[in-house]
């Protein structure tokens, strides 16, 4: 069984990479395999590991005896259902209940946190090291990358404001905000390639060891 | 000749890195590993855990990125195994579940962990930010049972484990924004203390909080997970495959060079 997936793991890699020639019924058979195969997994997991323990078990309790806590289960499950007011054109507006309940949660439960998260520590962090400057606690290279650090914000933020127009100084700190930017998306490309070549390194390791390997196995 | 080389077949490429990726497959060498300081952070921390203290092992990515990321999980799992450090493993990512699942099986086998008793895996359950939230108050309520459907309460493991107040660290390998959402949410709200393994991709995007100390460690793409190996003293696919990787990356970057260096001077010609 065990040399059954391999064969079939190798046949839908070969046909992945078959598109490197060019696009072919392979590819697209393979593809759409994925596809629908994560989407069809997703679906039966996020049944059984969230409405069946969640909603479907405390609603059964209610009639075996069990409980009569399910019963409060029916608010969420019925704003719930309203998400499939969107299929019936006369209903649709009902879907607002449902998205507005989704939107107001997320937001009130996001915003404090993200900005606490992503802007007031980001802030701190960026300011910190000129205590510890003062303090005499930081080497000469510890110093410099704060203070390049400070400047590459000023000038990046210089770049994205646009209620000035950007001539004369600001023109110039916006174009170093560039230069910081290219340097911030050159670390990403670099970094993605590694990560895009990792992906073909494990699939040719898969080949030669695994498929390869099963030849031999057989043989 | 430069014409030839600025319209040169991508296929050409294709065969040129195949090659580079087969040929040191083939015949392995080993290159020497530098340990950067995120990888050192991380592997310290856990190495100074006490026996018997817990972390969380987060399992946030699927196929797609398990070129990346397994080599990380067994990384850290063997280190927790060998150090009697409890793990808690699950997932935010559905298709991650049973990868996960088999994952921490097969290190368990083979470090003689016990299921219940040294790991646990819990599974999925939708709902991001509630569940990492919901967590903060009693793991229990979110995972009342784990994936296998034993009841959590149930587990040995989790008699002293109630909520983040008993775990030491939560270690998110992550192939998408998930990390961020730990960082919001268990850091920010229950100080919790948060470890990232990230793939390739989004490795720019952690730096900043490694920086606040938001984040205490981080491994990066294939290239931490061979440092982690390296650091357990446990060599597998993490420093084949790096070996592997540096092969490709000089092939580009010589395909850049001559890329570049053609089509200025074709440019020059042209003028």
């Amino acid at each position: 069984m065990e040399l059954f997936g391999i064969w079939i793991a190798a046949f839908l890699t070969l046909c992945i990479y078959s598109f490197l020639y060019k696009d072919n019924p392979f590819y697209r058979f393979a593809e759409y395999l994925f596809v629908g195969m994560t989407v069809g997994y997703g679906i039966v997991l996020s049944y059984h590991q969230g409405f069946i323990p969640f909603a479907w078990e405390p609603f059964m309790d209610v009639f075996t005896g069990e409980s009569l806590f399910g019963l409060i289960k029916l608010i969420p499950i019925g704003i719930g259902l309203l998400f499939f007011s969107g299929l019936s054109s006369r209903h649709t507006w009902l879907i607002r209940f449902p998205s507005a309940i989704l939107i107001g949660v997320g937001c009130g439960l996001a915003i404090p946190n993200v900005l606490r998260a992503n802007i007031f520590e980001q802030t701190r962090g960026t300011i910190e090291p000129f205590a510890a400057i003062n303090a005499g606690t930081l080497s000469g290279m510890e110093i410099f990358s704060a203070i390049l650090m400070v400047i590459g914000v000023i000038c990046t933020l210089t770049y994205f404001f646009f209620s000035v127009e950007h001539r004369g100084p600001v023109k110039w700190v916006s174009k170093i905000g560039i230069a910081f930017l290219m340097i911030g998306f050159g670390s990403a490309f670099g970094n993605t390639v590694m990560g895009r070549v990792a992906l073909l390194i494990q699939r040719v390791d898969f080949l030669i060891n695994d498929w390869l390997g099963s030849f031999v196995a057989l043989f | 000749m430069l014409t030839k080389l600025v319209n040169m077949d991508r296929r050409i490429v294709f065969i040129l890195v195949a090659l580079a990726v087969i040929i040191p497959m083939l015949f392995p060498i080993s290159l020497p590993v530098s340990i950067s300081e995120p990888t050192q952070n991380l592997y310290e921390f856990i190495d100074e855990l006490p026996a018997d203290s817990a972390i969380m092992l987060v399992f946030d990515y699927g196929p797609s990125s398990l070129a990346e990321l397994n080599p990380m999980a067994k990384a850290i799992l063997k280190q927790c195994f060998d150090k009697d450090v409890k793990v808690v493993g699950l997932t935010l990512y559905a298709v991650g579940t049973t990868m996960g699942s088999d994952l921490m099986k097969e290190i368990a086998e083979e470090k003689g962990a016990v299921n219940g008793e040294d790991y646990v895996f819990l599974g999925y359950r939708p709902g991001i930010e509630l569940v990492i939230l919901g967590m903060g108050t009693n793991i229990a309520d979110i995972y009342e049972t784990d994936f296998y459907g034993t009841p959590t309460t149930e587990l040995p493991m989790m008699e002293n484990i109630t909520n983040y107040d008993q775990i030491e660290l939560v270690v998110d390998l992550s192939s998408g924004n998930l990390t961020e959402a730990w960082i919001t949410f268990a850091n920010v709200q229950f100080n919790q203390q948060i470890a990232a393994g990230v793939t390739g991709v989004i490795i720019s995007q952690m730096y900043p909080y490694l920086q606040t100390g938001q984040l205490i460690g981080l491994i990066s793409g294939i290239a931490g997970a061979a440092e982690y190996e390296h650091l357990i003293q446990s060599h597998a696919k993490g420093t084949l495959w790096i070996n592997v990787e540096s092969f490709v990356h000089l092939l580009i970057i010589i395909l850049v060079i001559i890329g570049n260096i053609a089509f200025f001077v074709q440019r020059k010609q042209e003028e």
